[in-house]
Protein backbone atom coordinates (compact mmCIF):
# COMPACT_ATOMS: atom_id res chain seq x y z
CA UNK A 1 0.00 0.00 0.00
CA UNK A 2 1.03 3.59 -0.81
CA UNK A 3 2.30 5.70 2.23
CA UNK A 4 0.60 8.72 2.14
CA UNK A 5 2.95 11.25 0.75
CA UNK A 6 1.68 14.07 3.47
CA UNK A 7 3.01 12.15 6.44
CA UNK A 8 6.09 11.73 4.88
CA UNK A 9 6.72 15.67 4.00
CA UNK A 10 5.34 16.59 7.80
CA UNK A 11 8.14 14.91 9.89
CA UNK A 12 10.79 17.49 10.01
CA UNK A 13 14.12 14.74 9.22
CA UNK A 14 12.79 13.96 6.43
CA UNK A 15 12.14 17.55 5.07
CA UNK A 16 15.77 17.93 6.01
CA UNK A 17 16.72 14.94 4.05
CA UNK A 18 14.65 15.91 0.95
CA UNK A 19 16.27 19.54 1.41
CA UNK A 20 19.54 18.26 1.85
CA UNK A 21 19.17 15.70 -1.65
CA UNK A 22 18.06 18.95 -3.19
CA UNK A 23 21.86 20.44 -3.58
CA UNK A 24 23.23 16.86 -4.40
CA UNK A 25 22.79 12.87 -5.01
CA UNK A 26 24.44 11.27 -1.76
CA UNK A 27 24.47 7.99 0.13
CA UNK A 28 22.67 6.83 3.54
CA UNK A 29 25.86 7.44 4.74
CA UNK A 30 26.60 10.85 3.81
CA UNK A 31 22.95 11.92 4.57
CA UNK A 32 23.49 10.60 8.15
CA UNK A 33 26.65 12.56 8.85
CA UNK A 34 24.21 15.60 8.93
CA UNK A 35 22.09 14.38 11.70
CA UNK A 36 22.57 13.61 15.64
CA UNK A 37 20.38 10.53 14.98
CA UNK A 38 21.51 6.85 14.60
CA UNK A 39 21.97 5.62 10.93
CA UNK A 40 19.13 3.16 11.66
CA UNK A 41 16.86 6.03 12.46
CA UNK A 42 18.09 8.11 9.35
CA UNK A 43 17.58 4.75 6.81
CA UNK A 44 14.04 4.21 8.10
CA UNK A 45 13.48 8.03 6.91
CA UNK A 46 14.87 7.08 3.98
CA UNK A 47 13.02 4.12 3.32
CA UNK A 48 9.66 6.27 4.17
CA UNK A 49 11.06 8.98 1.31
CA UNK A 50 11.52 6.13 -1.23
CA UNK A 51 8.40 4.24 -0.46
CA UNK A 52 6.32 7.45 -1.32
CA UNK A 53 8.39 7.95 -4.52
CA UNK A 54 10.13 10.83 -3.10
CA UNK A 55 13.55 9.67 -3.86
CA UNK A 56 14.83 8.04 -6.95
CA UNK A 57 17.53 5.04 -5.73
CA UNK A 58 20.85 5.05 -7.88
CA UNK A 59 23.19 2.32 -7.77
CA UNK A 60 26.85 2.88 -8.21
CA UNK A 61 29.31 -0.18 -7.46
CA UNK A 62 28.65 -1.13 -3.80
CA UNK A 63 27.17 2.35 -2.83
CA UNK A 64 23.58 3.51 -3.15
CA UNK A 65 23.40 7.11 -4.32
CA UNK A 66 19.52 9.00 -3.68
CA UNK A 67 18.04 11.92 -5.12
CA UNK A 68 15.16 13.38 -5.50
CA UNK A 69 12.14 12.49 -7.38
CA UNK A 70 11.63 15.86 -8.87
CA UNK A 71 8.08 14.24 -10.61
CA UNK A 72 6.69 13.40 -7.33
CA UNK A 73 7.82 16.78 -5.65
CA UNK A 74 5.83 19.22 -8.48
CA UNK A 75 2.68 16.44 -7.37
CA UNK A 76 2.93 17.79 -4.24
CA UNK A 77 3.20 21.11 -4.66
CA UNK A 78 0.55 20.97 -7.64
CA UNK A 79 -2.08 18.66 -5.15
CA UNK A 80 -3.88 22.11 -3.71
CA UNK A 81 -4.06 24.00 -7.20
CA UNK A 82 -7.28 22.77 -8.07
CA UNK A 83 -8.47 24.84 -5.19
CA UNK A 84 -7.63 27.72 -6.34
CA UNK A 85 -9.84 27.78 -9.48
CA UNK A 86 -13.00 25.87 -7.87
CA UNK A 87 -12.61 29.41 -5.17
CA UNK A 88 -12.08 32.04 -8.20
CA UNK A 89 -15.01 30.40 -10.03
CA UNK A 90 -17.27 30.40 -6.74
CA UNK A 91 -16.13 33.91 -5.55
CA UNK A 92 -17.20 34.97 -9.23
CA UNK A 93 -20.42 33.54 -9.11
CA UNK A 94 -21.02 35.59 -5.30
CA UNK A 95 -19.95 38.56 -6.55
CA UNK A 96 -22.63 38.56 -9.49
CA UNK A 97 -25.23 37.34 -6.92
CA UNK A 98 -24.25 40.08 -4.04
CA UNK A 99 -24.62 42.99 -7.24
CA UNK A 100 -27.78 41.70 -7.79
CA UNK A 101 -29.23 41.58 -4.73
CA UNK A 102 -27.69 45.48 -4.10
CA UNK A 103 -29.28 46.49 -7.33
CA UNK A 104 -32.59 45.30 -5.39
CA UNK A 105 -31.92 47.49 -2.38
CA UNK A 106 -32.03 50.42 -4.61
CA UNK A 107 -35.28 49.86 -6.71
CA UNK B 1 -8.72 36.49 -5.57
CA UNK B 2 -5.44 35.46 -3.01
CA UNK B 3 -4.63 31.87 -2.62
CA UNK B 4 -2.13 30.36 -0.34
CA UNK B 5 -0.93 26.84 0.15
CA UNK B 6 0.41 25.58 2.97
CA UNK B 7 1.62 21.72 1.94
CA UNK B 8 3.38 20.45 4.83
CA UNK B 9 -0.21 21.15 7.00
CA UNK B 10 -2.91 20.39 3.92
CA UNK B 11 -4.00 23.81 4.32
CA UNK B 12 -4.91 26.38 1.70
CA UNK B 13 -6.43 30.07 2.51
CA UNK B 14 -8.32 32.30 0.46
CA UNK B 15 -8.82 35.65 0.82
CA UNK B 16 -11.33 37.91 -1.29
CA UNK B 17 -13.39 41.28 -1.12
CA UNK B 18 -16.38 41.93 -1.88
CA UNK B 19 -18.59 45.18 -2.30
CA UNK B 20 -21.17 44.35 0.16
CA UNK B 21 -21.97 44.72 3.76
CA UNK B 22 -20.82 42.05 6.24
CA UNK B 23 -24.53 41.28 6.55
CA UNK B 24 -25.30 40.73 3.11
CA UNK B 25 -22.20 38.19 2.37
CA UNK B 26 -22.86 36.38 5.58
CA UNK B 27 -26.43 35.71 4.33
CA UNK B 28 -25.25 34.34 1.00
CA UNK B 29 -22.79 31.82 3.07
CA UNK B 30 -25.56 31.19 5.50
CA UNK B 31 -28.97 31.29 3.78
CA UNK B 32 -29.83 27.90 1.84
CA UNK B 33 -31.35 29.95 -1.61
CA UNK B 34 -28.05 31.96 -1.87
CA UNK B 35 -25.73 29.21 -1.51
CA UNK B 36 -26.83 27.38 -3.60
CA UNK B 37 -26.58 29.73 -6.66
CA UNK B 38 -23.09 30.39 -5.86
CA UNK B 39 -21.97 27.25 -4.19
CA UNK B 40 -21.38 24.78 -7.23
CA UNK B 41 -18.08 25.59 -9.32
CA UNK B 42 -19.79 25.33 -13.02
CA UNK B 43 -21.23 23.45 -14.74
CA UNK B 44 -22.37 21.76 -11.66
CA UNK B 45 -25.22 23.08 -9.34
CA UNK B 46 -25.71 22.91 -5.61
CA UNK B 47 -28.97 21.97 -4.69
CA UNK B 48 -29.74 22.33 -0.94
CA UNK B 49 -31.79 19.06 0.65
CA UNK B 50 -31.89 20.27 4.38
CA UNK B 51 -30.13 23.75 6.22
CA UNK B 52 -29.82 24.05 9.97
CA UNK B 53 -27.33 27.02 9.99
CA UNK B 54 -26.38 26.95 13.94
CA UNK B 55 -23.90 25.26 16.47
CA UNK B 56 -24.14 21.16 16.28
CA UNK B 57 -26.53 22.08 13.07
CA UNK B 58 -25.52 20.70 9.88
CA UNK B 59 -26.53 21.71 5.91
CA UNK B 60 -26.75 18.71 3.40
CA UNK B 61 -26.43 19.54 -0.23
CA UNK B 62 -25.82 18.03 -3.35
CA UNK B 63 -23.67 19.04 -5.84
CA UNK B 64 -25.35 18.11 -9.16
CA UNK B 65 -23.58 17.83 -12.53
CA UNK B 66 -24.39 18.65 -16.22
CA UNK B 67 -24.86 14.58 -17.10
CA UNK B 68 -26.92 14.05 -14.32
CA UNK B 69 -24.76 12.57 -11.79
CA UNK B 70 -25.30 14.07 -8.60
CA UNK B 71 -23.20 13.63 -4.98
CA UNK B 72 -24.18 14.56 -1.67
CA UNK B 73 -21.92 16.41 1.02
CA UNK B 74 -23.03 17.38 4.47
CA UNK B 75 -21.42 20.63 6.38
CA UNK B 76 -21.62 20.29 9.96
CA UNK B 77 -21.29 23.69 12.00
CA UNK B 78 -19.29 24.26 14.92
CA UNK B 79 -18.95 27.58 15.88
CA UNK B 80 -20.89 30.49 15.21
CA UNK B 81 -20.10 34.12 15.95
CA UNK B 82 -22.63 36.20 13.98
CA UNK B 83 -21.41 37.91 10.80
CA UNK B 84 -18.38 37.73 11.99
CA UNK B 85 -16.89 33.81 11.35
CA UNK B 86 -17.90 30.24 11.73
CA UNK B 87 -16.67 27.18 11.62
CA UNK B 88 -17.35 23.96 10.27
CA UNK B 89 -16.42 20.43 8.91
CA UNK B 90 -17.05 19.24 5.28
CA UNK B 91 -18.11 15.20 4.63
CA UNK B 92 -19.57 13.53 1.54
CA UNK B 93 -22.36 11.66 2.34
CA UNK B 94 -25.40 9.77 1.50
CA UNK B 95 -28.90 11.64 0.14
CA UNK B 96 -30.01 10.95 3.98
CA UNK B 97 -26.96 12.83 5.09
CA UNK B 98 -25.10 9.63 6.25
CA UNK B 99 -21.61 10.08 6.24
CA UNK B 100 -19.82 8.46 3.83
CA UNK B 101 -16.75 8.21 5.46
CA UNK B 102 -16.12 7.77 9.51
CA UNK B 103 -14.12 11.24 9.28
CA UNK B 104 -14.73 14.31 7.89
CA UNK B 105 -12.52 15.21 4.45
CA UNK B 106 -11.98 18.93 5.56
CA UNK B 107 -11.97 21.19 8.10
CA UNK B 108 -12.60 25.23 7.38
CA UNK B 109 -13.10 28.61 9.12
CA UNK B 110 -14.71 32.15 7.22
CA UNK B 111 -14.21 35.07 8.77
CA UNK B 112 -16.33 38.11 7.64
CA UNK B 113 -14.59 41.66 7.98
CA UNK B 114 -16.03 44.81 7.39
CA UNK B 115 -13.67 47.14 5.29
CA UNK B 116 -14.81 50.76 3.45
CA UNK B 117 -17.48 50.15 0.72
CA UNK B 118 -17.24 46.09 1.41
CA UNK B 119 -16.18 42.73 3.13
CA UNK B 120 -12.97 40.86 3.71
CA UNK B 121 -13.78 37.27 3.41
CA UNK B 122 -11.00 35.14 4.91
CA UNK B 123 -11.39 31.16 4.05
CA UNK B 124 -8.66 28.91 5.87
CA UNK B 125 -9.29 25.13 4.87
CA UNK B 126 -7.20 22.12 6.15
CA UNK B 127 -7.66 18.30 4.16
CA UNK B 128 -7.54 15.54 5.92
CA UNK B 129 -5.64 13.53 3.50
CA UNK B 130 -4.68 13.00 -0.17
CA UNK B 131 -6.86 10.65 -1.30
CA UNK B 132 -9.93 12.71 -0.02
CA UNK B 133 -8.63 15.35 -2.06
CA UNK B 134 -8.57 13.26 -4.99
CA UNK B 135 -11.76 12.10 -4.37
CA UNK B 136 -13.59 15.67 -4.07
CA UNK B 137 -11.61 16.44 -7.26
CA UNK B 138 -12.95 13.58 -8.88
CA UNK B 139 -16.41 13.51 -7.14
CA UNK B 140 -17.52 16.80 -9.42
CA UNK B 141 -15.18 19.29 -9.46
CA UNK B 142 -13.24 17.95 -12.23
CA UNK B 143 -15.29 19.28 -14.72
CA UNK B 144 -15.57 22.43 -13.47
CA UNK B 145 -11.77 22.88 -13.22
CA UNK B 146 -11.30 21.78 -16.68
CA UNK B 147 -14.11 23.93 -17.32
CA UNK B 148 -11.80 27.01 -15.85
CA UNK B 149 -8.93 25.88 -17.70
CA UNK B 150 -10.69 26.15 -20.89
CA UNK B 151 -12.16 29.29 -19.61
CA UNK B 152 -8.93 31.06 -18.31
CA UNK B 153 -8.39 33.31 -20.78
CA UNK B 154 -11.90 34.75 -20.26
CA UNK B 155 -11.08 34.88 -16.70
CA UNK B 156 -7.89 36.84 -17.37
CA UNK B 157 -9.24 38.91 -19.52
CA UNK B 158 -12.10 39.51 -16.83
CA UNK B 159 -9.26 40.06 -14.03
CA UNK B 160 -7.67 42.81 -16.42
CA UNK B 161 -10.64 44.96 -16.50
CA UNK B 162 -11.26 44.47 -12.87
CA UNK B 163 -7.56 46.41 -12.17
Amino acid sequence: MRRDVFQAIADPTRRKILILLGSSEMTPNEIAEYFNITRQAVSKHIKILTECNLLLQEPSGREIYYRLNADTIKEVDDWLEPFRFIWEQRFDELDKLLSKSNNKKKE
Amino acid sequence: MEFKKDIKNKKIFVKREFKASPEEVWNAWTKPELLDQWWAPKPWKAKTKSMDFREGGKWLYSMQGPNGEEHFSRADYKKIIPYKSFTGLDSFADADGNMNNELPVAEWTCTFEKIPGGTVVNVEMTFKSEADLNKLVEMGFKEGFEAALTNLDDIFEKQKSYS
